[in-house]
């Protein structure tokens, strides 16, 4: 008997727990449709940026209104076109076609700055049809005077505001940096998310040395990150009554099965895919198949969870003892480096 | 779109509006101030918009006004209804094609916004002188004199051609008409098919040329019928005044506004009458009116339909009372009996009335020159005399021929129910847009009747402008500046110290003033002169701070929001709360396109306006002890500072016949006693971290930052703290050198900055040169530059002059243009006279570079200090090659008639003379010597041969003759001149300051438009090629061609200039120069040019003749192959960007094309720098 991959996530059946998060890919409809061949149970599109659109907005107007009216022979420098776009428009446009095209489900994406922001980008989205909203909470909060319990109680009060302004399943992806993040869990569940994504990747500055110039720079994974979300995913499965999503480091296979076990609804895949192309997301999905075959598993839903930190033999083994056994089994040699396949992982 | 009703627009959209709806083809090409008729007709046809007969017009941009006329004539002869739109010089060129539609009965009408023609000078600005250029055309000529008129006589113009069969030329006034914003009853869809008779559009139709049954037009004529064919139109003309007259009365019988081909108005026993057409009637109405009511018995006669001019109807016109006349003619017709006008009606009457009134002629409102009431009741006051001036001037004081008339200025007629605002702004600051919202606001939400008129600046970085505005209960008709106004608005502070704003406010006046001060101490800082003026009109003050507000608001520096609200709260026109309303509604309508994010943050700024305003207490006396600076120094020349100050400080209108040159010959060097001080931030220099690459002085738009290399001695006398450093490079050992700013010249652009490539170790971010505060350093600096300026400049002889490094050694005879703020033309310019300056001639087309190079007050064009520099001049548009290729035959022709007499003169100089090597600065200095011995001795020897040869001796000494101008000259109007020249083999040098667009009018496509970029007349995206004019050029084999752009390579851009003056043949270098109608920030303009380049968008290469020979490859790239997709390129720039957000589905298609055009383009040349190419070099031809 085939087993079968169906997950529920947000609330949604999906066919697959394979889920193509937001990247290129998913910013383009044929490349969408090509995962949907693929096998993928849902996509995610690329964050709608509040902050982008407002700074297009501003420096389309400063550009065409520099130098206006202060010159005898020519008042204005470009023409006035009818109608143009620098809203979310092409966005939602973008998401409906995606809706159009697609039998899965699609999930619009969201990273807005203000609080009119989110709640009216949030209700677009849903109008344009989006079958769920990821919230990308992404920030980097650099005021000194701004306190951790300032940030979680402004992120809060976004998940329960937009909560009650649409009525579609939503999902919370925040990032790692929470001092407790289970209690920040638990109150973005309270708050209303049907979903937690973990976790965020944030853009990071590199250093051209040539230049000596900042660049923002965003690596693809690499299946070492695969470690954060599994510990979380794992402690968190059971303790908060939302839909957990794994997202980085999924590259193989076994990863994502890794993920699964662990207690996630969901695994996204970018990186890989965009390295190797949409295809990988089939020979995930065919990996899961034939390992679930040979170990005589029916369902993902069976296998969801069982190696969670509440299911799992040695519970301690995801806090603080994992350090030490990583240190004892250490065994530097040329070879032995970290590998994806490796099962004793090692934290650095 | 016009669906009748009152709305308020201005004259150019009026007209553009009726020409649009009466039309099929639409041929048009950019000139001011006619520019914008073109550029709505392309835009509604873009959208789509249809005409009278339900079909979207056919507008097509033409490489000329010559190229439009002769569309519009094709298309007239194929049976469409045809239009054009144009001025000036554009009119000049249109008449060969009108003198044929006219002879050939075609109905067809031609708008113009009339405008000087280019005489001693260029003007945009407006009078009759072009359009009476038309007169023996044959065009039937309808003048209107107001906005409400330009609609209504422009649809009396089409219905009246279809007619009579005569085409018509409809004109109004150039600015005062074309460009004022008056609120007006527009014409519906249904007026217009009313006054079009489709069976007279059918019979236009049915005499086109057509294979289906074909006639032959256009043939020559011999002596036995040319005459008699031409007299037989004459029953056509005949008929034109009653049918002009019959439409006038079909359309006044439509909306109830009645026109007469001419118009009375005044006392009915009017003994003293006053005649002339165009918007001066707005002010000689009012001038009449109020002399009726002080009981004389004058009038005024307003003519409407000029030619065919209606003796008849004109007479029957005046009153019989009348006994004197005076006509005003707007033109100069040199050497005429009088001006046309004039001598039309001397005619008439001389022809049909027995008792001849006195009748007197004069000229008034030349090249816009005001036209108030008081000049129209100083000319009606000119018929009272015993022994009035036969011809006479107004409006100006004539000192040399006295023509001129007294105007007594006490004498006003503004309207007491009309309330009068004056602005003063600054361009970047949104003045003038907000106060044409402001206009609108009121004449929607108030019902009143509005009007605006704008004084631009002719600077285009730092310029200031102002707005007069009036409202009332009536329609408004005074055309001219407001003289009384009830508030005065002043939104930059700094202009208080340049010029009297307060000299036009009313007693009890507003004043409204945007400070960076409060209410308490503002008074503090007022110079002398306003604080007197505030308390001898009794002024109310106000100030706020609108800077701080918008900047807090994220508007950055458009305070124009935040002064419009609070200039609704105390003009007190409408009540607060619903200005309030209006004002964000129409925020709304302007900006809804331009995203939430623009709403908010206006709407913020006009919530947060009152929170600032303040009332401040006047005191009694003036306390400031600070007077206005004088704006030329002492040490400036006598013409300096008794001309060109009077035209800074905006008092030009002031100055005398007398003070002006006769001949329009003005010095040069004289942008350096004009200080903007425009920049907030000026680049200080770091000496410690310099590496003396001298990126930032080549860079520099403005000649702002300077570099020097001078010996240790030549610091002998600096201010303490003056910054100079080693020379590093070994050229020249013990040197050391500076690089300073002017700093009340530069702009602040921040190119410099960006280009430079030095970071200190210690703190990245920290540059060899940094923008910083000015005011921080405009003391010190001043300083350090007047004592750099001291320092004498470098022998030419030691540098290298091919290298950026030499060039920016020598001093640039190019400085502080009016050009935009970052400009990425004149660099180019200035690099120019750094290597050649004090040999160069400049042929200079029309357009920016004749503008911020010739524009008065002041010219950039300088001088070194031994008195040599450019010798400029600007002839036209289109024939700017042919224009540089005479300099150069003259002074080839001079050369060779000093070297003939040289030997007869002085044989033993001749040798040397004859035999000089000029190739290098060495080798022209030891020339320079030689001749001034030669010229020596012909003073000794005066003979008349000695005599001869002096006048021709400079000539012995190499002149470079450099034909400059932007795209839109060399690749549309003046491309046949260019390819001529080019193909002359003369040692001609041009230098094309390719911008991709006519940037001077705004910004519309040429030619040299690439593919995919949004401009005007190319609203979708140009969806050709860019011409390709190197490859064109280079064909020839013997002319030298280069493509540079300084951002991306600045030793190629030196070397390719240095080369092509250096080859004595024909030299095209077509320069890249990044503009703001690229949509870019301009401090990025040189990273622009970069890309470019990097992308192969702009590949650079240089094809020299010289290395035409077997074995050799003429063409060498010097970009290397694209690394980067064009998107790179285009993503960054607006004009491309746009085109995504407007049509998405366009610009992707269009986007692949521009990505195959570079890579297609860079194939080709890559073969052809294999090629071996066998050509002459250049020869030049005998005459």
């Amino acid at each position: 008997m085939t087993p079968d991959l169906t997950t529920t996530y947000l609330g949604l059946r999906l066919r697959s727990p394979i889920v193509a998060s937001a990247s290129p890919l998913t910013s383009n409809l044929e490349s969408l449709q090509e995962l949907e061949r693929h096998g993928i149970g849902a996509a995610v599109l690329p964050s709608l940026f509040e902050e982008q659109i407002e700074h297009e907005q501003i420096d389309v107007h400063e550009l065409l209104e520099h130098q206006t009216h202060s010159f005898g022979e020519a008042t204005t420098w470009f023409p006035e076109l009818e109608d143009y776009s620098t809203g979310p428009e092409a966005y939602l446009e973008h998401l409906r076609q995606a809706k159009a095209a697609l039998a899965i489900p699609v999930i619009a994406s969201l990273n807005g700055v203000s609080p009119g922001g989110w709640l009216r980008y949030a209700r677009l989205c849903e109008d344009a049809g989006a079958d769920a909203l990821e919230l990308n909470v992404y920030a980097v909060e650099t005021d000194v005077d701004v306190s951790a319990v300032d940030v979680e109680a402004r992120t809060i009060r976004l998940v329960r505001e937009v909560r009650e302004a649409v009525s579609i399943p939503l999902a919370v992806k925040v990032g790692p940096f929470y001092t407790a993040f289970a209690h920040m869990a638990a109150q973005l569940s309270d708050a209303g998310a049907d979903g937690l994504v973990l976790f965020n990747r944030f853009l990071q500055p590199d250093i051209d040395l040539e230049t000596l110039e900042i660049s923002p720079w965003l690596a693809l994974s690499t299946p070492a990150e695969l470690r954060l979300p599994l510990r979380w995913i794992a402690i968190l499965r059971g303790r908060v009554r939302v839909s957990l999503a794994a997202t980085t480091g999924v590259h193989d296979w076994q990863s994502a099965l890794k993920l699964l076990l662990a207690g996630a609804d969901v695994v996204m895949v970018a990186s890989a895919a965009l390295a190797r192309g949409p295809s990988v997301m089939a020979d995930l999905g065919a990996g899961l198949r034939t390992w679930m075959t040979e170990r005589e598993y029916a369902s993902v839903e069976q296998l969801k969870g069982s190696l969670s930190q509440a299911s799992c033999p040695d519970p301690a083994a995801f806090e603080r003892g994992n350090y030490m056994r990583a240190l004892v089994s250490y065994a530097p040699s040329p070879e032995a480096g970290p590998t994806s396949t490796s099962n004793r992982g090692i934290e650095r | 779109m016009g669906m009748g009703g009152r709305a308020t627009i201005d004259g150019n959209e009026a007209v553009a509006w009726v020409a649009y709806r009466a039309s099929e083809v639409i041929a048009i090409y950019p000139i001011t101030p006619a520019t914008s008729m073109g550029e709505l007709a392309d835009t509604w046809s873009s959208q789509g918009v249809p005409n009278n007969w339900g079909a979207v017009p056919q507008v097509i941009e033409m490489q000329s006004e010559g190229g439009a006329a002769g569309a519009v004539h094709g298309a007239l002869q194929a049976g469409a209804l045809a239009t054009t739109f144009t001025s000036s010089q554009g009119l000049l060129l249109m008449l060969p094609n009108m003198f044929k539609i006219a002879g050939e009965l075609t109905s067809a009408v031609i708008h113009v916004a009339a405008r000087s023609v280019a005489t001693h000078a260029l003007s945009i600005f407006g009078d009759h002188s072009d359009v009476m250029a038309a007169r023996s055309t044959g065009f039937a000529l309808l003048c209107s004199s107001s906005v409400q008129e330009a609609q209504d006589l422009a649809l009396v113009a089409h219905a009246a051609t279809l007619r009579t069969r005569i085409p018509f030329l409809h004109f109004f006034d150039g600015f005062r008409t074309s460009h004022e914003l008056n609120t007006i009853e527009r014409l519906g869809e249904d007026d217009v098919r009313a006054l079009l008779d489709d069976d007279l559009v059918a019979a236009h139709r049915a005499r086109a040329l057509t294979p289906d049954h074909p006639v032959l037009r256009g043939t020559a004529q011999n002596p036995d019928i040319f005459f008699q064919a031409r007299e037989a139109a004459n029953p056509f003309y005949a008929v034109i005044p009653a049918v002009v007259q019959e439409e006038m009365t079909r359309l006044a019988e439509r909306t109830g506004r009645p026109y007469r081909l001419f118009d009375y108005v005044g006392h009915p026993e009017a003994e003293r009458v006053l005649i002339l057409m165009g918007s001066g009637a707005g002010a000689a109405e009012e001038a009449v009116e109020r002399l009726c009511e002080n009981g004389e018995r004058v009038g005024l006669v307003k003519v409407r339909l000029f030619r065919p001019f209606d003796a008849d109807a004109f007479i029957a016109t005046l009153p019989a009372a009348v006994s004197h006349i005076a006509v005003l003619d707007r033109t100069k017709e040199p050497a005429a009996q009088g001006e046309p006008l004039f001598q039309d009606v001397v005619t008439a009457l001389a022809e049909t009335s027995s008792e001849m009134p006195r009748v007197i002629g004069g000229r008034y409102g030349l090249s816009s020159k005001e036209f108030t009431p008081a000049m129209a009741a100083a000319a009606i006051a000119e018929l009272e005399r015993p022994d009035p001036k036969r011809r006479f001037t107004v409006g100006i004081t004539d000192d040399v021929t006295h023509l001129s008339l007294k105007v007594d200025t006490s004498f006003t007629t503004e309207p007491k129910d009309v309330v009068r605002a004056v602005f003063y702004g600054l361009g970047a600051d949104g003045t003038v847009g907000a106060n044409r919202n402001s206009i609108k606001i009121l004449a929607d939400s108030a019902g009143l009747f509005g009007q605006g008129y704008f004084v631009l600046d002719s600077k285009k970085a730092g310029s200031m402008t102002v707005s007069h505005l009036r409202f009332g209960p009536q329609p408004i008709t005074s055309t001219y500046l407001v003289q009384n106004a009830d508030f005065v608005a002043c939104h930059q502070f700094g202009f208080l110290d340049r010029v009297d704003i307060l000299e036009r406010a009313a007693e009890g006046a507003t004043l409204l003033l945007n400070a960076p001060y409060g209410p308490d101490d503002v008074w503090d800082h007022l110079p002398a002169e306003a604080q007197r003026e505030i308390i001898a009109k009794h002024l109310r003050l106000f100030v706020v701070d609108a800077t701080s507000i918008a900047l807090e608001a994220g508007l950055g520096k458009r305070v124009n929001t935040v002064l419009q609200t609070c200039f609704f709260a105390l003009a007190d026109v409408v009540p607060l709360e619903q200005a309030i309303d209006a004002i964000k509604n129409a925020i709304r309508s302007t900006y809804s396109k331009r995203g939430e994010a623009v709403l908010e943050r206006n709407f913020a700024a006009v919530d947060r306006a009152l929170e600032g305003l303040a009332e401040v207490t006047v005191p009694a006396k003036a306390s400031s002890a600070r007077e206005r600076r004088a704006l030329v120094p002492a040490h400036a020349p006598a013409f300096v500072r008794e001309v060109t100050e009077q035209m800074i400080a905006g008092a030009g209108d002031a100055l005398p016949v007398s003070a002006l040159p006769i001949d329009g010959t003005f010095p040069t060097d004289t942008a350096k006693y004009e200080k903007r001080s425009i920049g907030l931030e000026i680049p200080i220099w770091d000496p410690s971290i310099c590496i003396d690459c001298a990126k930032c002085a080549l860079v520099c738009p403005h000649a702002a930052i300077r570099m020097k290399v001078f010996p240790p001695e030549a610091l002998a006398g600096a201010p303490e703290d003056f910054l100079s450093k080693e020379w590093k490079a070994r050229d020249l050992p013990g040197m050391l050198m500076t690089i300073q700013v002017a700093p009340e010249d530069c702009t602040g652009c921040g190119i410099c900055v960006e280009i430079c490539p030095a970071h200190s170790k210690e703190e990245v971010r920290h540059k060899s040169i940094n923008l910083e505060p000015k005011t921080d350093h405009l003391e010190v600096e001043r300083e350090r530059y007047e004592f750099f300026l001291e320092i004498p400049e470098i022998d030419r002889a030691l540098v290298a002059p091919g290298t950026v490094k030499g060039s920016q050694m020598l001093q640039p005879l190019f400085e502080y243009s009016g050009a935009c703020e970052g400009c990425g033309e004149t660099p180019y310019l200035k690099v120019l006279t750094q290597l050649f300056g004090d040999r160069l001639l400049i042929a200079n087309a029309t357009g920016c570079s004749s503008i911020y190079g010739g524009n008065l007050p002041t010219t950039p064009w300088s001088q070194n200090p031994d008195g040599r520099g450019p010798a400029w001049s600007n002839s036209l548009f289109e024939d700017n090659a042919e224009f540089g290729l005479g300099m150069r035959l003259a002074n080839d022709q001079q050369a060779a008639a000093a070297r003939i007499l040289v030997s007869e003169v002085a044989p033993d100089l001749a040798p040397e003379i004859l035999e000089a090597d000029q190739t290098t600065e060495s080798g022209i200095a030891a020339q320079r010597v030689r001749v001034a011995t030669l010229e020596s001795r012909c003073r000794d020897l005066d003979t008349p041969e000695a005599r001869r040869l002096l006048s021709l001796a400079g000539g012995l000494v190499r002149k470079t003759v450099w034909i400059v101008g932007g795209d839109g000259w060399a690749y549309d109007i003046g491309f046949g001149g260019l390819d001529h020249v080019l193909a002359s083999g003369r040692d001609v040098n041009l230098l094309v300051l390719d911008t991709e667009v006519y940037s001077n009018t705004g910004g519309q496509a040429s030619k040299a438009t690439p593919r995919a970029a949004v401009a005007k007349f190319a609203a979708g995206g140009k969806r050709t090629r860019k011409k390709d004019l190197g490859m064109i050029a280079s064909a020839y084999g013997d002319v030298y061609v280069a493509q540079i752009a300084m951002g991306a390579d600045n030793p190629q851009t030196v070397k390719a200039l240095a080369e092509a003056d250096a080859y004595t043949g024909p030299s095209l270098v077509i320069a890249y120069s990044h503009c703001i109608a690229h949509g870019i920030e301009m401090k990025k303009g040189m990273e622009q040019q970069k890309l470019a380049v990097d992308t192969g968008y702009w590949p650079l290469y240089r094809y020299d003749p010289r290395h035409s020979h077997a074995g050799e490859h003429p063409f060498r790239l010097d970009s290397r192959a694209p690394k980067l997709p064009v998107s790179d390129f285009m993503s960054r720039e607006a004009r491309f960007a746009m085109l995504a957000r407007a049509r998405p589905a366009d610009a992707a298609e269009l986007a692949k094309l521009a990505q195959y055009d570079v890579d297609e383009r860079w194939h080709v040349y890559e073969q052809m720098a294999e090629i071996e190419h066998e050509a002459e070099t250049a020869t030049e031809e005998e005459s």
